[in-house]
């Protein structure tokens, strides 16, 4: 009876942090002399208004959903990998430049396509236990080592897109030459969006629920996340499992890269990580890394960020509001925990 | 100043902590509070010392009924607390600790205040160094600067928590005759312990809490067997030395040399016998721990070497004599004994011998965890997480997830911070494990302690070791001199020629 007690309060709080995070947003929008009510229409009717948007939305929806995987893992060895967005940049530059490889070659597409997915994640995992090399050999916390990381998967990116990888003739920031269509992810029909990308996130949510919460692994990360000291007088292998919860949140990472090329830009463009990573980052703490939450709640952000689009050409907003809504729901909702917490203690005494 | 509580209740969700607790404690006293763990002490000082808020009842200064709010407020009141563990700045200087928390000017006047600061101490005949670091000190010199500081701020009542854990004997008889000092002047002193010895000695009066319910108020001279009475709810004795004839050598330290700064520790030769146990003696930082964590592998020595069953250890890792039988239960329980937020079907999971697959079989495991709870009198429930569990169940679990077929297990104070009966129970257990062949090593500030249960002793000043002694020729006199540096030649010239 006690737990559902604080269940249903729980929820009741999440919701709290909801209201404020609208409210918030709201008071913004007055105060830049727009309507509240009506962007908020918009960003409904942007995101769910017509079959192509929801189609849209579900592109935005499995790198999101595939990174926040990867992260959960990092999370629950208590590591904070900021380095993700380099790790989803070097695992779309993995990908591009193994796919580049078999341009001219006569091996079947489909087998070019499923060699440089499985680049991108290597390249992904490569990145990720760079971070990890830095902070167990290095002593550098992961926090500054990923970030410096990210500013070299981008410089990287950056100098790939305008010099040896660049178009014939333009270097531009529209990235490299776009890949012949037999080179795609096949995508539905007229969408966007493509049916194997879906599968992978699916799948790729599966076995990070099955690998946290059913696997003597899992649990040993959850340990040394806990309380590394003890987990290593407990007989646990502490720095091998966090290497190994970097690589697993590395390939994850990469598969997001390599979706991004193969499925949907077809080619790498300066912005390939567009920014998923810190969203990921978001989601994560959202769900309290719960990895039961993580679909609905990546799918909303992905609504979000689809729903943005229609803003500027309508009210003449910039459609970094819904990450405005993003960023303080996460914000509201945290804080909504603490006050829990707060209310709780006082209850208990 | 005269302190008095009045029908003081505390709730804690449905534990009731204090049950209409009324006590008056008069200015000029050092009046004891005794009861064993979870007895309801610690809350009953907290309530006073402005840390937490009664559900109901008052308390009273002087004759005045007061509102504390908080530590902040205490303290103007005349209220100071000493904490169990020394709530200093490790990083900072002594004086730089001293300042903290006073209220005053913009720049503080250094060199008045050490001027202040000595003759206060000299008062007491402490003398530490203003300009000592934090981390250099002893927990009893710490404690020393606690009382200062209390002091300087104005405290007129005093409440001690567990003063005497983890301090030398010398500065127990220190603390003591300051305290006794403080009485004369007028000041009230609140001693809470579950130590007897030391309430006997020092109180005029003696208050015992068991269940969150005063249970009786007791002046001086005591009986001790009434005090045990009245903590427990019923007699106890403590249990005997095994002597288990013992057997081969299962571990070796052969011209062991271990440095760590600023100690060090060399030409170690010990050899261990199965079914034996070893007290480690000597005052908080002498070396005890430092060798200790030498024996498993957590400080690597700079020569020498750590045999365990006929294997060359040295230079190998934790993990490495873990496979081999070595195991090693660490003080601090939550920081790397157990995992808080993991429950103890989860430990469970984690530390067991059994073989094991890609998946968790839960049922397996809380099955396991539930005969584990029982056999070890844990009170909890394989759901519940570790840190939920009072100090005394945690330690349970703790020895509980020790291996089967361990050969030797290394404890650090594998009693502290626990009542006489759950002390009695972990002894019981270790026990158990020597008749089963396992051999020990056990570090202690409890003197009696590790009389009471070694079969030898190891003692430790400033990072010499001394040769073995026989526990049962051993008097708690000897070895209290020992632990303080004197006479260690007599006794082991003698020992020697003998």
């Amino acid at each position: 009876m006690n737990k559902t007690r604080s269940g249903s309060a729980s929820i009741l709080f999440q919701l709290g942090g909801l209201v404020f995070s609208l409210l918030f947003v709201s008071i913004i929008l007055v105060l830049v002399k727009s309507q509240p009510l009506e962007a908020f229409r918009l960003i409904w009717e942007g995101s769910t208004g017509n079959a192509t948007r929801i189609a849209s939305v579900f592109v935005v929806w499995v790198p999101l959903v595939l990174v926040t995987c990867g992260l959960l893992a990092t999370f629950t060895a208590g590591l904070w990998n900021i380095g993700i967005e380099g790790q989803i940049t070097v695992g779309a530059i993995f990908t591009t430049g193994v796919m580049r490889l078999f341009l001219d070659s006569s091996v079947s597409p489909v087998l070019v396509i499923i060699i440089s997915i499985v680049a991108g994640m290597v390249g992904g995992a490569i990145w990720a236990a760079l971070a990890g090399v830095l902070k167990t050999f290095g002593g550098v916390n992961e926090i500054f080592g990923g970030l410096g990381l990210n500013f070299i998967a981008t410089a990287l990116n950056i100098g790939l897109i305008f010099g040896a990888w660049s178009r014939p003739g333009v270097a531009s920031m529209s990235g490299t030459e776009p890949f012949p269509v037999q080179f795609w992810l096949p995508t539905l029909q007229n969408f966007r969006i493509s049916i194997w990308s879906v599968v992978f996130a699916i799948l790729g949510l599966i076995i990070i629920y099955f690998l946290l919460q059913g696997t003597h692994f899992g649990l040993r990360l959850k340990a040394v996340g806990k309380g590394m000291k003890s987990a290593f007088r407990l007989g646990i292998p502490t720095w091998q499992h966090m290497m190994l919860s970097f690589v697993i949140c590395g390939l994850f990472a990469g598969l997001a890269g390599a979706i991004q090329v193969t499925a949907v830009y077809h080619r790498l463009i300066p912005s390939i990580s567009s920014g998923y990573g810190f969203m990921g980052l978001m989601i994560a703490m959202l769900i309290n890394y719960q990895a039961i939450w993580l679909a609905p709640i990546a799918l909303f952000f992905a609504a979000l960020n689809i729903g943005g689009i229609q803003l500027p050409i309508v009210l003449k907003l910039d459609s970094s509001l819904t990450g405005v809504l993003q960023g303080s729901l996460v914000l509201f909702v945290m804080i909504s925990q603490g006050v829990k917490q707060l209310f709780l203690r006082k209850k208990l005494e | 100043m005269n302190v008095d509580f009045r029908n003081i209740n505390k709730h804690f969700g449905p534990v009731h902590a204090n049950v209409d607790i009324n006590l008056s404690i008069k200015s000029g006293s050092i009046y004891g509070i005794l009861g064993e763990n979870g007895a309801g002490k610690s809350t009953l000082m907290k309530v006073l010392s402005g840390f937490i808020q009664p559900n109901s009842g008052e308390i009273l200064l002087d004759g005045k009924v007061v509102t504390i709010d908080s530590p902040a407020d205490a303290i103007n009141h005349g209220i100071g607390m000493l904490h169990q563990d020394p709530l200093d700045f490790p990083p900072m200087r002594l004086i730089e600790n001293f300042i903290v928390g006073q209220k005053g000017g913009l720049v503080p006047s250094y060199k008045e205040i050490i001027k202040e600061f000595k003759e206060l101490q000299s008062k007491f005949g402490f003398s530490l160094d203003p300009e000592a670091f934090i981390d250099s000190l002893t927990v009893g010199e710490r404690q020393q600067l606690e009382i200062l500081r209390l002091l300087w701020m104005g405290a007129n009542a005093l409440i001690l928590d567990e003063p005497t854990t983890g301090i030398s004997l010398q500065q127990k008889e220190k603390l003591f005759a300051a305290l006794k000092i403080l009485a004369e002047q007028g000041k009230t002193i609140i001693f809470v312990s579950h130590k007897l010895e030391d309430v006997e000695f020092l109180c005029s009066k003696v208050s015992i809490l068991r269940k969150g319910m005063l249970v009786g108020e007791v002046p001086a001279p005591f009986d001790s067997d009434q005090l045990v009475e009245m903590m427990f709810g019923k007699i106890i004795s403590l249990g005997d030395r095994n002597n288990v004839s013992q057997g081969k050598t299962v571990l070796e330290l052969k011209e062991l040399f271990i440095e760590q700064y600023p100690l060090r520790i060399e030409n170690v030769n010990f050899q261990l016998r199965a079914g034996e146990v070893i007290g480690l003696a000597g005052m908080e930082g002498s070396g005890q721990d430092t060798l200790l964590r030498a024996c498993v592998g957590l400080i690597r020595p700079i020569s020498g070497k750590v045999i365990v069953k006929d294997k060359d250890l040295s230079n190998k890792k934790y993990h490495e004599y873990m496979k081999n039988g070595v195991s090693f239960l660490p003080a601090s329980r939550l920081e790397e004994g157990l995992v808080p937020g993991l429950t103890l079907a989860e430990h469970f999971t984690i530390a067991g011998d059994e073989d094991k697959g890609l998946i968790i079989d839960k049922e397996y495991f809380r099955e396991k965890a539930e005969k584990m709870i029982d056999e070890y009198h844990i009170i909890g429930r394989p759901e519940l997480n570790v840190e939920s569990l009072s100090g005394g169940n945690q330690q349970r679990a703790a020895l509980a997830l020790l291996k089967n077929w361990l050969s030797i297990i290394l404890l650090e104070h594998p009693t502290r911070g626990l009542d006489i009966e759950s002390a009695i129970y972990m002894w019981g257990k270790l026990k158990e494990r020597c008749l089963q062949g396992a051999s020990i090593f056990f570090i202690s500030g409890d003197l009696e302690e590790i009389l009471q249960y070694s079969d030898r002793i190891l003692v430790f000043f400033s990072g010499h070791v001394s040769p073995p002694l026989e526990a049962s020729t051993t008097t708690l006199d000897q070895l209290g001199q020992l632990i303080g540096g004197k006479g260690w030649d007599q006794v082991f010239s003698t020992r020697e020629t003998l």
